[in-house]
């Protein structure tokens, strides 16, 4: 039984305006497995487990449950053929009690409507399948986040499903919750229940997953059997480079100037949030370009949304040239000369029906405050300034910047903040999902920036371009800064790979 | 390429729909535009639309600004009816009711009350963070209980020529209610305009936490929205009073909410909030007040004009429903970005929204 | 890591409390409000002497037949996250609907099912637009309420009397002896009452109506018919709307383009006051009931006080906002 084929996937292509988000990926899930599915931001993950459960239709290739070719057409078909979701941020609802979540829609029914006795009494059996003793009459929301998530797989188990999509049902655990999770899947899996599993922890994806799928860019780079692909080698497939090339690229980092000598832009002490940065210290100099390295969910952008005051820590202090600061709203920050562009362009970056000289002196506008506009002469001399600089197309400010392709929607952001004039900026993944010419441009301006004086905090996915820009970097793996490199002309993309993935007998580099 | 860009603009259908009822009117009565001069002043149908729309449009200017905030205000017939039950009770009690100061004093007290009402709902908004809508709810309750205590359940009515003036008066051959009307709302496009008021309202209301991330504080920007529109609707609870010298608590501003949020839709800002267009709701307001005028006109019941209406919030929300916009074609596909995953709160698959996920 | 170790909530979050405590939680605000009601008696009974009659409790419930039944559909409604404008106009179509149909002789039996059905037509029109189109029902509903109140207007101008025995009946037929009484149309109602809470508890429809309310996105997810449920909750809203029309034509003998006029805003007062959260997901239609009597024994203590009536908006004003700061208290404190 365990090894049977039970869902098959075959050259899925899905189509968004503008953006093919699934391009010819194949995907078996088989029974008695743990199936594991990779890849970084953009890579398809998500858009492959809506295929999946039905959430979006596909556009070209096949489904097949159980020998059968499926189509279908809401999460409900997905269900019946007997595929079970449990996603990442819990999607149970809170205000009913566990038992009725567990049974929502299949509740047990007599002569006088439903049998709550005989719902509940189903509910705490299945819950007992998998281990759990919780009263099936409790509210839901008066348990934890990882109590819900085995809430959502018991509901999953009712359904009798022979595959279970796990959609990273870790991301906010800590270890002993995950364990308790892992146990439950190993049962389930131990059964010939079919479990793909979604996450960014290395760790996990080698402690629980028997296979593993990598995508990129929306393409398959493979599948492979876990314990023959070792995890060097992982990470290079998810980040898109051969063994060969990876240690071909060394440092481009232009000449360090006089960083790390007078007095810290920013000084982060034990900065900490539960569930989403451990305790992190952080150093950065004027003129100094430095990176983040590693993977999605690594803690690398939530330690950046700390430095912002996008998020409030839990513990820790911030300096600001030596001095505490309280930087507990982006306002603080940006009143401190601390700029923050955001990883998520379209909803946290652009003001999409504004136009791009609104978008330009938004950050500006904002901290001089409504009562005192900018003139329109200030106005065009900072959009003139920073539409040439960034070589923005098109040059017409009057554009709406949502009908901007996505690499000058970010050279406008970027201009936004460079506005303000700061002396340290964040850029999260400044890059991503622009073209390699627009990509360039940027980087180039990064390090001119840094040329002037300004401190840069930069985040990216793509190791290469962490390598040939930082003077410094700093890796990140399961929400903790590990290591500190200093980028000097021997550093290369493998060593950082060598950091994120762990692997101590490869690790033979300049680890702080 | 000129012509396109003219029928492409938010304005030519609502323009569109003004031109065709006055045509319409026109054609069956041609006195319709005929414009008389007496005793100084201009009379005629359409000095009488400019009249009797400064009222609903003071309510729509404010409507407007609250709504691009993503917000609603359902308090503002009931702020109406106090603002009126205000200057009157004072006038009323005044021992020289013709007297210039005294209406004076009795207006200013009138809209500052109001000012205290928007103020509160904008502190329930953006403060204690109650769901727009439910904030305002609570005035639009209680504030004709406010009004009725004021007046003491009376109609009170009152003889002061001045303050009959709003109302009635003519300037420079033109209804004083009409320049009123004409005056704050240039003021106010003016100086939400001017001042950086306006972007960051819309900044607001197109993505909240981009701007939180950009540094606007939402809060004091969404107080004074709430507290503009309590102002406004007070000084068209003023012109109400006085066109019919009385405070009647109980049918002042009865369903202006209602017609102001209809103007606001009809003039093109969505009610999902962010751009703004202050001509297109006086466009809005043109359009409600012609179609109540020509129903008139035409003789048919004006008791019958709220199918028409419904006629209207029909039509607008059919061509603004995604579903219907996604089997017109992909020309008008909106990219408005939601903050939630892609494309999971509708059905369609096809959706720009699902581009962030890429 | 053992695979057979026991999972256990205790230990992650907080205190436990116990399975009895936890039910009462989610019924806090019902109790609520009638603790307030009882309160209200409670201290009339000590201020007037002779306030708690069976007199009093009787009429608490025939003064306002039609607004519980309004309240059992808006409860519905707001348990979804919706909300429903056009209840009060329906009344008015309904009414003289019925005036007309009555005037051209036709038998009760006829008109009566006819003066719901306008309603449940109404309704769903409005489920339409909210559920295939996606139109937010604020402003769907709000369409619902001019096309009623239009629609009463084309039917009549003016107020029509009624003569009908039948439906005299509903409100004009007193059961009981002495003091104690009641009527057609209150039972009518309280069936209704005792009929919407077995649809909510017992049925996976009442079950998928919460379930919208507490996180729509999930609801789909999880693969409930989320479309149906809220078209058939406008339905089911208009129906009570076109219920409410007949007990209020009953109630007046006459049908009037003017009747119901902001009726809407005391059903949602009512069910707000009851306990039901607007944006949602929790709520009782025991506690709309309980908001119905608090609104009706407002009422009534204003009356017998001889304080003026518009004390009574100012009076609902204040408890819904106290209600609505409770409530964002509490949704504060569960995030938090």
């Amino acid at each position: 039984m365990a090894g049977e084929v039970i869902a098959e996937l075959r050259h899925i292509s899905i189509t968004f305006p503008g953006v093919k988000a699934l391009d010819d990926v194949d995907l078996v899930l088989r029974a008695g497995e743990v199936h594991a599915l990779m890849g970084e931001n953009g890579a398809g993950k998500s858009t492959l487990i809506k295929a999946l459960t039905g959430v979006y239709r596909i556009d070209e290739g096949s489904i097949t449950v159980a020998g059968a070719e499926r189509v279908f057409s809401s999460t409900a078909d997905a269900q019946a053929a007997g595929i079970a979701t449990v996603y990442q941020e819990v999607n149970l609802c809170a205000n009913l009690t566990v038992g009725e979540n567990i049974m929502l829609g299949r509740e047990a029914r007599g002569t006088f409507g439903i049998n709550w006795r005989a719902t509940h009494a189903a509910a705490a059996e299945a819950m007992a399948r998998l281990g759990l003793t919780i009263d099936p009459r409790s509210q839901l929301s008066s348990h934890s986040l990882a109590v819900q998530q085995l809430v959502a797989i018991a509901r999953a188990t009712v359904l009798d499903s022979s595959v279970l999509v796990l959609d990273e049902p870790t991301s906010s655990l800590d270890r002993s919750e995950v364990q308790q999770l892992f146990a439950i899947v190993r049962r389930l899996r131990d059964a010939g229940t079919a479990v793909l599993f979604v996450t960014h922890f290395l760790e996990q994806v080698y402690e629980i997953s028997d296979r593993i799928t990598v995508l990129r860019n929306g393409r398959l780079v493979g599948e492979y059997r876990t314990a023959e692909l070792p995890r060097w080698d992982l990470v290079s497939r998810m980040l898109g480079h051969e063994l060969s090339q990876l240690e071909a690229i060394g440092a481009r980092a232009s000449e360090v100037g006089d960083a790390e000598s007078g007095t810290p832009v920013l000084t982060a002490e034990g900065l900490y949030k539960k569930g989403s940065v451990g305790p992190s210290d952080l150093v950065l100099y004027p003129g100094e370009i430095v990176g983040l390295a590693g993977l999605l969910g690594s803690g690398r952008t939530e330690l950046a949304r700390l430095i912002y005051g996008a998020d409030r820590a839990d513990a820790g202090r911030t300096l600001v040239k030596d001095s505490p600061r309280r930087l507990t709203t982006p306002r603080a920050a940006l009143g401190n000369r601390i700029a923050f562009s955001s990883e998520d362009r379209r909803s946290e970056g652009i003001i999409g029906d504004l136009s791009v000289r609104q978008n330009l002196v938004l950050a500006v506008q904002a901290k001089r405050g409504w009562a005192r506009p900018l003139s329109r002469a200030q106005q065009d001399e900072l959009v003139g300034r920073y539409v040439a600089a960034m070589g923005v197309h098109p040059a017409d400010p009057e554009v709406p910047i949502k009908n901007l392709s996505g690499g000058n929607q970010q050279k406008v952001l970027l201009g936004r903040w460079l506005a303000t004039d700061p002396e340290l900026i964040i850029l999260d993944e400044p890059t991503r999902g622009i073209d390699v010419g627009a990509k360039a441009e940027i980087q180039k301006a990064i390090t001119d920036l840094a040329a002037t004086g300004v401190a840069v905090l930069f985040i990216s996915s793509e190791l290469e371009e962490v390598v040939r820009v930082s003077h410094r970097i700093y890796v990140l793996r399961d929400r903790r800064v590990i290591a500190e490199v200093v980028n000097g002309e021997d550093t290369t993309v493998s060593d950082i790979v060598n950091l994120i993935a762990g692997d101590a007998d490869r690790a033979e580099t300049s680890a702080a | 390429m000129n012509a396109s860009r003219i029928v492409h603009h938010r304005l030519f259908w609502p323009v569109v729909a003004l031109v065709a009822l006055i045509l319409i009117n026109t054609i069956s009565r041609p006195t319709f535009l005929s414009i008389t001069v007496k005793e100084g002043g201009l009379y005629g149908s359409l000095i009488d639309i400019l009249r009797n729309s400064s009222q609903l449009m003071l309510v729509a200017l404010g409507m407007t600004l609250v709504i691009a905030t993503r917000g609603i205000d359902l308090s503002v017939g009931a702020v109406l009816a106090v603002a009126g039950a205000v200057s009157l009770t004072f006038i009323g009690g005044s021992s020289h009711p013709g007297d210039l100061g005294t209406v004076t004093i009795a207006v200013l007290l009138g809209l500052a009350v109001t000012l205290v009402l928007g103020a509160w709902n904008g502190f329930l908004v953006s403060v204690i963070k109650i769901q727009p809508i439910i904030a305002t709810l609570l005035l639009m309750f209680a504030g004709r209980g406010i009004a009725m205590l004021i007046t003491k359940g009376q109609i009170t009515t009152i003889n002061s020529p001045p303050y009959a003036q709003f109302a009635s008066g003519h300037l420079l051959g033109l209804p004083v209610a009409f320049l009123v009307a004409l005056a704050v709302t240039v003021l106010v496009a003016v100086v939400v305009r001017r001042s950086a008021l306006g972007m960051l309202m819309e900044a607001v209301g197109v993505n909240p936490e981009a701007s939180r991330l950009a540094g606007v504080q939402a809060r004091g920007i969404i107080w004074i929205v709430y507290a503009l529109s309590g102002l406004l609707a007070g000084m068209s609870g003023i012109l109400y009073s006085s066109n019919i010298m009385a405070a009647d608590a109980n049918n002042a501003g009865l369903n202006i909410e209602l017609d102001a949020i209809l103007a606001v839709v009809i003039g093109g800002t969505s009610l999902a909030g962010g751009r703004f267009s202050i001509a297109g709701t006086v466009v809005g307001v043109l359009i409600i007040q012609t179609l109540t005028t020509s129903i008139t006109f035409l003789g048919i019941p004006p008791a019958i004009t709220p199918v028409f209406k419904a006629i209207v919030v029909i039509a607008i929300c059919l061509t603004q429903s995604q579903r219907v916009r996604a089997a017109i074609g992909s020309r008008h596909r909106r990219t408005r970005q939601t903050p939630t995953a892609g494309g999971l709160g509708t059905e369609s698959p096809i959706e720009a929204e699902k581009a962030a996920t890429a | 890591m053992s695979a057979e170790s026991p999972v256990q909530s205790a230990g992650f979050r907080g205190i436990q409390t116990g399975p009895v405590l936890r039910r009462v939680n989610a019924w806090l605000p019902v109790i609520a409000t009638v603790a307030i009601l009882l309160l209200m008696l409670l201290a009339g009974q000590l201020y007037f002497g002779d306030f708690v009659t069976p007199r009093l409790v009787s009429s608490l419930f025939d003064n306002n037949p039609y607004l519980i039944v309004l309240a059992v559909g808006m409860t519905f409604v707001i348990l979804t996250g919706g909300i429903d404008l056009s209840v009060g106009s329906v009344i008015a179509f309904s009414g003289l609907l019925g005036a007309q149909l009555f005037a051209a002789g036709l038998p009760a039996v006829v008109v009566l099912p006819l003066m719901v059905l306008s309603g449940t037509l109404i309704g769903a029109v409005i489920g339409i637009m909210v559920a295939v189109f996606d139109i937010q029902p604020f402003i769907a509903s709000l369409a619902g309420m001019f096309l009623a109140r239009g629609l009463a207007y084309v039917t009549s101008l003016k107020s029509l009397p009624i003569k009908n025995d039948g439906l005299n009946w509903l409100l004009g037929t007193s059961w009981g002896g002495g003091q104690w009484y009641t009527t057609p149309g209150v039972v009518l109602a309280l069936l209704l009452v005792a009929l919407a809470f077995w649809v909510l508890h017992y049925t996976r429809f009442g079950r998928t109506v919460y379930a919208i309310g507490g996180n729509e996105q999930s609801a789909r997810l999880m693969g409930l018919p989320v479309g149906r449920t809220k078209f058939l909750i406008y339905v089911i809203s208009g129906t009570g709307a076109g219920i409410a029309g007949v007990l209020f034509a009953s109630y007046t003998q006459s049908g009037n383009p003017l009747a119901g006029l902001g009726m809407e805003l005391q059903a949602i007062a009512a069910v707000v006051i009851g306990g039901t959260i607007l944006s949602g997901g929790s709520g009782y239609v025991l506690g709309s009931l309980a908001g119905v009597l608090v609104y009706g024994l407002i009422q009534i203590a204003i009356t017998y006080m001889s304080v003026d009536s518009w004390w009574t908006y100012i009076v609902i004003g204040v408890l819904l906002l106290v209600f609505v700061v409770f409530q964002r208290a509490l949704s504060a404190r569960r995030r938090g």
